[in-house]
């Protein structure tokens, strides 16, 4: 889709082209660096390095920049699939404890990535950007998102002591719901919500002074009812600052929760994976239209808004285009995966200087295909 | 034009919103706001307020100003969405987004206005003659000197209403006369009958903390479904079967509506053909009225000739010419593939298309599709094409003897049986899977309003119990008449 040539001028702050030259610089040379790491023979893991031997390229001769990773073919989330896990693993950290995180998994096999410190790099860095205002280092959080193998449920803890406080969760079996849409048995749907916020609500009762937590969209809307409905709020139950996800996450709606569900407690959109980490937003604000524009954690991870037929080219600013995600760090290289989402390419941001992306939501064309359910 | 959420009172306009456009020229019509289904669970929370609007006002008084709501809906020109629509802007309007032809949503509007028209004759048959008053207060004493009481089960029907078939409107129009205000999910496409209304019957005097009009994704649903004490939804036959059962929730689907020919009748099958051509093809065939099936035990062959004869001719038009009868598909791609499927499914032993050869029965249009009116022939009850029903004119005509009709035909919203056997008749009557019987040559799309339409709406929004007093409680009782306040 072409650029809106009338774009408004933007009400956030653009970064200056300085800033923009320099992590472009500093994202080649971690381009490079990341590679040279993947399929150097005594780094690298067994999966690349037996996947180089197919490539038509050096990759440690011939990837020095960003741009050179478009040499590769797109990168299958199909890999991801099965065992053994290990062949994910870099040579160059044999011996380390690693944990394996899955995505999807309502049904056959899921997607794995094995994590060892990724998932806490990720949370440290974004939890620079959280504001102590709302997010007080020594607070208590409640996890209020699914539980099992998920890298999220393990991220909000490892965020939550690395602020100095605990995480308290709850169980919630992401799998079973997306089940129950899938049979249909709404009922049954709306009383596992219920059991979601009634174990919520009973740690929120129990006098642990939590004050931050972690909840999708469709959760945050139930518990604030569900509190509403005991004549209290979300605010008034000591929550002060809520960092949330998920494609559910709209102007509209976030207008609405915060017109009308948060009784002035602050809300952080973030979009993320499995694969990449979660990538932050700048401020959401009226002025702005409630517009929700995430900004990966370059260069760790790298948002692209790509065209839907030709996947090595961006689409210009304002332009609607598939979410290409490309994951560089020293456990994890991907290069290159399309994702099953789409949006629209927005101007680097004076704190994020580099692209990001709005109006978040599922891949058009796969869209009748994706369930969203209370997670 | 912008049509903004309506949220018991106060307007509400979304980030969101759906662009409706012509479903021929893709000219914009209108912009609907989109709202999420966690409004509707909160505004819920307040729903008593809808009822209680109501009740402060006679129900007498309510039944007026619903009569002029229907003259201003019908024939008058009321504000919607900051615009002014006269009758023929409505039509035009609701026509450019659903694919129906303009003068079947003139026939609607009439089909709307004769229920509001008539409100006060049709509540007296629905409850039987009770008093509105007794819904109003909670108790009161029939004409049989007998204390009956009548618990409201909802402040608020929620509706999850349809975009292809504004005939179902009717339905949910006896509601504010019933004490009970309206939560609306207007369709997607069809936004026009539920704002229209809306508008009219504000301007007439109701209250508007009775009405809410929520447009939304299937969130808004679900919100409904879940948090209304009472609701209705139209959808398909596995909307039906998810819902069945479930007290809260009043689920209209596939009609599979018949008409059946007595051994009597059916060497006689010439004198009804227009009753039956008319059961097929009425409304474009989108309603679940509609007959989709005529069952008959011989002259299987001769009637379906004949009915393809009569509307297989019938053709494409543009949607404002006067004699235009067939509705658009208006989702891409939609016609073709309903088309497809029947195909595949006449091609199958013991079926005969009777309408093939009067051309191709899809018609394909720049952003839309026609399907023209079909008929098969079945040489007995199996095939399955025996038993579907489609959002067009289309009719199985099936070879079974009498005395298996009953067992063959399956659920059946109308039957309309022709016969004088008073045996066959008596049958007919103790069936239960037949809901609305008509006994005679009677088209299955016509509907006595006086009678009760898939269940009476008052047992659904009412429930009768018992309320025994002493003498002083009752003067107690009398002098509070204010209204109890109703949980959820």
């Amino acid at each position: 889709m072409p650029a809106d040539t009338t774009e408004t001028p933007p009400v956030f702050k653009v970064a200056d082209e300085k800033s923009i030259a320099q992590s472009r610089e500093k994202l080649d040379a971690h381009t490079a660096e990341i590679v040279a790491w993947h399929f150097h023979s005594s780094t690298g893991s067994p999966f690349w390095l037996e996947y180089a031997e197919k490539l038509n390229f050096d990759p440690l001769k011939e990837v020095n920049c960003f741009d050179d990773l478009k040499k590769f073919p797109a990168f299958e989330d199909e890999w991801l699939r099965g065992g053994p896990v290990t062949r994910w693993i870099p040579k160059g950290f044999a011996g380390q404890p690693a944990y394996v995180f899955e995505t999807g998994g309502t049904t056959g096999t899921p997607k794995s990535r094995v994590n060892l410190r990724d998932f806490r790099t990720d949370y440290e860095e974004f939890s620079e950007t959280l504001p102590e205002e709302y997010f007080p280092k020594g607070a208590n959080w409640l996890m209020l998102g699914p539980s099992g193998p998920r890298r999220l449920r393990l991220s909000i803890e490892h965020l939550a002591q690395h602020r100095g406080g605990i995480c308290f969760c709850i169980d919630l079996d992401p799998r079973w719901v997306i089940k129950l849409i899938q049979k249909g048995w709404m009922e049954h749907l709306e009383a596992y919500k219920d059991h979601c916020i009634d174990q919520a609500i009973t740690v929120l009762e129990s006098g642990h002074d939590i004050r931050c937590m972690f909840t999708t969209p469709k959760l945050l809307e139930a518990l604030a009812i569900a509190l509403e409905k005991k004549g209290t709020t979300i605010r008034e139950a000591g929550i002060t600052g809520i960092f949330s996800g998920g494609t559910e996450f709209t102007p509209q709606w976030t207008r609405f929760a915060v017109e009308e569900l948060l009784d002035g407690a602050f809300m952080t959109p973030t979009y993320g994976n499995t694969l990449m980490g979660l990538a932050a937003s700048r401020p959401v604000i009226p002025e702005d239209g409630y517009t929700i524009a995430y900004y990966s954690p370059q260069p760790r991870a790298v948002i692209e808004v790509v065209d839907f037929d030709d996947t090595n080219s961006v689409v210009p600013y304002g332009g609607t285009g598939r979410v290409k995600l490309t994951t560089l760090t020293k456990e994890t290289f991907v290069p290159g995966f399309l994702e099953r989402d789409e949006g629209e390419r927005e101007r680097p941001y004076a704190h994020y200087p580099w692209d990001g992306i709005s109006g978040v939501r599922p891949f058009s064309k796969l869209a009748t295909a994706t369930t969203v359910g209370v997670y | 034009m912008h049509l903004t959420a309506f949220r018991f009172g106060k307007p509400y306009e979304s980030l969101e919103r759906n662009k409706l456009v012509h479903f021929m020229t893709g000219e914009p019509v209108a912009e609907v706001s989109q709202v999420g289904g966690a409004i509707v669970s909160r505004d819920l929370r307040k729903a008593d307020n809808a009822r209680n609007a109501l009740l402060k006002i006679d129900p007498e008084e309510i039944v007026e100003r619903l009569q002029t709501a229907g003259n201003l809906y019908a024939l008058g020109t009321v504000e919607v969405g900051g615009v002014k629509q006269s009758p023929d802007d409505f039509a035009r309007q609701q026509s450019a987004t659903t694919g129906l032809p303009e003068s079947l949503c003139h026939a609607n509007m009439k089909k709307n206005l004769f229920v509001l028209s008539n409100m006060d004759r049709m509540l007296d048959a629905l409850s039987r003659g009770l008093s509105p008053e007794i819904l109003w207060q909670g108790y009161g004493t029939e004409h049989r000197d007998v204390v009956v009481s009548y618990q409201c089960q909802s402040p608020v029907l929620g509706l999850v209403l349809p975009s292809n078939s504004p005939g179902v409107h009717t339905l949910w129009l006896p509601v504010i006369a019933l004490g009970v205000g309206l939560l609306l999910k207007p369709g997607g496409q069809e936004p026009w009958t539920p704002y229209r209304m809306a508008a009219a019957m504000i301007e007439a005097g109701i209250p508007e903390e009775a009405i809410g009009l929520y447009p939304g994704a299937t969130d808004v649903g679900a919100a409904i479904l879940a948090d209304c004490g009472r609701s209705m939804i139209f959808g398909s036959a596995k909307t039906v079967e998810q819902y069945r059962g479930n007290p809260a929730v009043q689920v209209h689907g596939p009609g599979f509506s018949k008409i059946l020919l007595g051994d009597d009748c059916v060497d006689h099958w010439r004198d009804y053909i227009d009753v039956m051509a008319e059961s097929i093809a009425a409304n474009s065939g989108r309603g679940c009225i509609n007959c989709s099936a005529i069952y008959a035990s011989r002259h299987t062959d001769e009637i379906a000739d004949a009915l393809a004869e009569r509307i297989g001719t019938q053709d494409v038009r543009p949607p404002d010419d006067p004699e235009a009868t067939l509705a658009a598909f208006t989702i891409p791609g939609a016609a073709k593939a309903i088309w497809q499927q029947i195909e595949s499914l006449i091609d199958k032993p013991g079926v005969r298309h009777a309408t093939a050869a009067q051309g191709s029965r899809f018609v394909e249009g720049e952003r839309c599709g026609w399907l023209r009116p079909t008929i098969v022939e079945c040489d007995s009850p199996d095939p399955e094409i025996a038993h579907a029903e489609y959002m067009f004119p289309f009719c199985s005509v099936v070879k079974c003897p009498q005395d298996k009709m009953l067992d063959r035909i399956g659920p059946t919203l109308v039957a309309t049986a022709i016969t004088n056997d008073s045996g066959f008749q008596q049958q007919l009557i103790h069936a239960n899977n037949i809901d609305r019987l008509n006994l005679g040559p009677l088209p299955t799309i016509k509907l006595d309003w006086l009678q009760p339409h898939e269940g009476n709406i008052i047992d659904f929004l009412y429930r009768s119990r018992a309320l025994q007093m002493t003498a002083t409680s009752e003067l107690v009782s009398t002098a509070a008449a204010a209204p109890a306040q109703l949980g959820r």
